[in-house]
């Protein structure tokens, strides 16, 4: 017993002294008693708790208004507590009295990463059907997309959308009245007219999942093979830091996919302050420092005709937990990425025990790190871009390339480091093709196989480089990363050799886009 | 001397799935000397319960950082944390936030 309180110089001192367990008072009303503790110190009741979650949601996108009313908005489910809490407070948003009601359209989409999470295909099926329930309740429109999909996206995908331009964008305040104006004259009009949109709503609800999914159990997960060649990709990357980013990488483009498809402006993801501290930290590790602003901030324009939203972000992990729990929001828990037992976890999760054993015993740790990252701003990065000339984007992660002063400085050793390294693994793939025909009988001949990864390496931004490097070889990465990388190769390739017949305008430009 | 005491223990936000994904558990904690706190009750839960990777569960004598702890649907932060005297009937509910595990 004595032991437990003697040999923690880790915890014990460094913390807070608890407080007593009489009973406290709610800070905000000061006559109910707390139920829980947020910030740095201040104690809610519950009632008082679920007032002050519900404004700061609103508060948030009173804030920034870049969604604008009717404007189409995808909600990224996971199906855990942060993008839970955030539907709830969409519906909440919704079903408020006329003035203070949200005024955008939702949908919803969940993206089913089931197969690299270990989990049997019943599992899935389970998971689906529980998500499913969450979903069906909400009434609104829904998309389900597996993982597996990403081996069936377009290289557009990869392609930054024109941003609006055929409409020119009004303010948000004029946009505000235009709806209002427009709503006043529907409801002048008549019943007919007003409930159009509602009756449109509710077609856009039954055409869904009457449209895609065959109502038959066991139908609905992808192809056995599909799968397969899923978890190879899965498999070839060396790291758990590879098969997180490369996780992040397929859900991203499965949702904007079905952004674009749907028809969708905005898509809302659900990261949390504590998510995005440790995004920050981690993103910073993993080389990506030049685009922090745009990988955590409210809002993400990279892939131009969509953007990417982030309204939770102001929301501690433990505030949505304590919110979940009381207010009965109900989450669809999926096991994270597994490593092998053997190997060490990855960058994400060295950051998150960082950050969170910090926070434990300085309570203003994330929050501290959150500010920080706040000051950031993509306008510098975005304004350089402006002017003519479309910077080249990284082929993964869409952001402009920042490899080019950095050719000389910590990007050269390392591509030295790895071709070295390329070398003896290729004489050991040598071996196995005994069988004759000069390497054509293994999947891979190391030959070219080395030559299409360097092919890659000017496609790519830093941090993806290093990421690349830990991936499989290129050809198990899905055909639209392939294809896309192949025709910007050839378009280089071409602009090279045509380059002494331009003019040096930039005049090219417009077809770049 | 304390007399055996019976509470609810349950876990939540993937954290059940430390305890082969059952999240509501009964349980009886035996008589000993000294009165059942949070403290004593972990180290029970290390024992008893926990099937796998006791490190992604506690760290030290405390929980690791990130599960959050809920005594009688009230943050432990106001009851005394590991501190607290466990009362007969009571409800204890750890709730992960961590994504990875």
């Amino acid at each position: 017993m004595c032991q437990a309180r003697e040999d923690y110089g880790r915890r014990g001192p460094g913390r807070r002294a608890p407080p007593p367990s009489c009973p406290r008072t709610c800070v905000k009303c000061k006559e109910a008693s707390a139920v829980v503790v947020i910030r740095v110190g201040d104690a809610f009741c519950r009632a008082c708790f679920r007032e002050y979650f519900v404004h700061k949601f609103r508060a948030m996108l009173g804030k920034n208004r870049v969604i604008f009313p009717g404007e189409k908005v995808l909600l990224a489910l996971s199906g855990g507590p942060a993008s839970s809490a955030m539907l709830r407070q969409v519906q909440e948003g919704l079903s408020r009295e006329t003035a203070k009601r949200l005024r955008f359209v939702p949908g919803l989409v969940y993206v089913d990463e089931g197969a690299v999470c270990g989990q049997s295909p019943a599992q899935r099926e389970e998971n689906l059907a529980r998500v499913e329930a969450i979903v069906q309740a909400t009434g609104f429109p829904f998309h389900l997309a597996h993982l597996e999909q990403a081996f069936d996206l377009p290289g557009s995908i990869l392609r930054r959308g024109p941003r609006g331009g055929d409409k020119p964008c009004p303010s948000y305040k004029e946009a505000v009245e235009d709806f209002i104006q427009q709503q006043r004259q529907e409801a002048a009009d008549g019943d007919g007219a007003a409930s159009l949109p509602r009756r449109l709503a509710q077609l856009r609800t039954q055409d869904v999942p009457a449209g895609e999914e065959p109502a038959a159990p066991g139908a609905r997960l992808p192809a056995a093979a599909r799968t397969e060649e899923l978890l190879q990709l899965f498999e070839a990357a060396e790291t758990l830091t590879a098969k997180e980013e490369l996780l992040q990488m397929l859900r991203t483009h499965l949702i904007l996919h079905t952004a674009r498809t749907q028809g969708y402006t905005k898509v809302m993801m659900g990261d949390s302050c504590t998510r995005v501290a440790v995004k920050l930290l981690t993103n910073l590790a993993l080389g990506r420092g030049a685009f922090l602003a745009m990988d955590t901030g409210f809002m993400d324009s990279r892939h131009g005709d969509v953007a990417v939203v982030r309204p939770m972000r102001e929301y501690m992990a433990k505030e949505i937990a304590f919110y979940n729990h009381f207010f009965g929001v109900s989450t669809v828990i999926t096991p994270a990425l597994r490593a092998k037992r053997r190997e060490k976890t990855s960058i994400h999760r060295l950051m998150e025990d960082f950050l969170l054993g910090l926070q434990a015993e300085f309570p203003s740790t994330i929050s501290t790190v959150y500010r920080t990252g706040e000051k950031l701003s993509t306008a510098p990065a975005e304004a350089s871009s402006e002017p003519g000339a479309e910077p080249q984007r990284c082929l993964l992660c869409l952001c402009a390339l920042d490899t080019l002063a950095e050719e000389d400085l910590a990007l050269e050793p390392t591509l030295i480091a790895e071709e070295a390294a390329q070398r003896p693994q290729g004489l050991a793939e040598d071996g196995c093709c005994h069988a004759g025909t000069q390497g054509s009988c293994c999947q891979s001949s190391p030959t070219p196989g080395a030559e299409s990864r360097a092919a890659f390496l000017p496609l790519l931004c830093y941090s993806c480089r290093l990421t690349f490097k830990e991936m499989g070889h290129p050809d198990t990465l899905p055909p639209y990363v392939r294809s896309e990388a192949q025709r910007r190769s050839r378009r280089a390739e071409m602009k090279q050799q045509i380059q002494e017949f331009l003019l040096e305008d930039d005049d090219e430009d417009p077809s770049e886009s | 001397m304390a007399a055996p005491v019976s509470l609810q223990v349950e876990f939540g936000g993937g954290a059940e799935l430390l305890f082969d994904g059952v999240k509501k558990h009964q349980v009886t904690l035996p008589c000993q000397p000294e009165p059942w706190d949070i403290r004593n009750l972990l180290k029970w839960i290390k024992q008893n319960l926990l099937k796998e990777r006791p490190e992604l569960f506690m760290q030290g004598d405390s929980v690791r950082p990130g599960i959050l702890v809920l005594i009688n649907d009230a943050d432990w932060e106001l009851m005394g944390e590991l501190d607290y005297k466990l009362q007969d009937q009571d409800n204890v509910l750890f709730i992960s936030t961590l994504h990875g595990g």
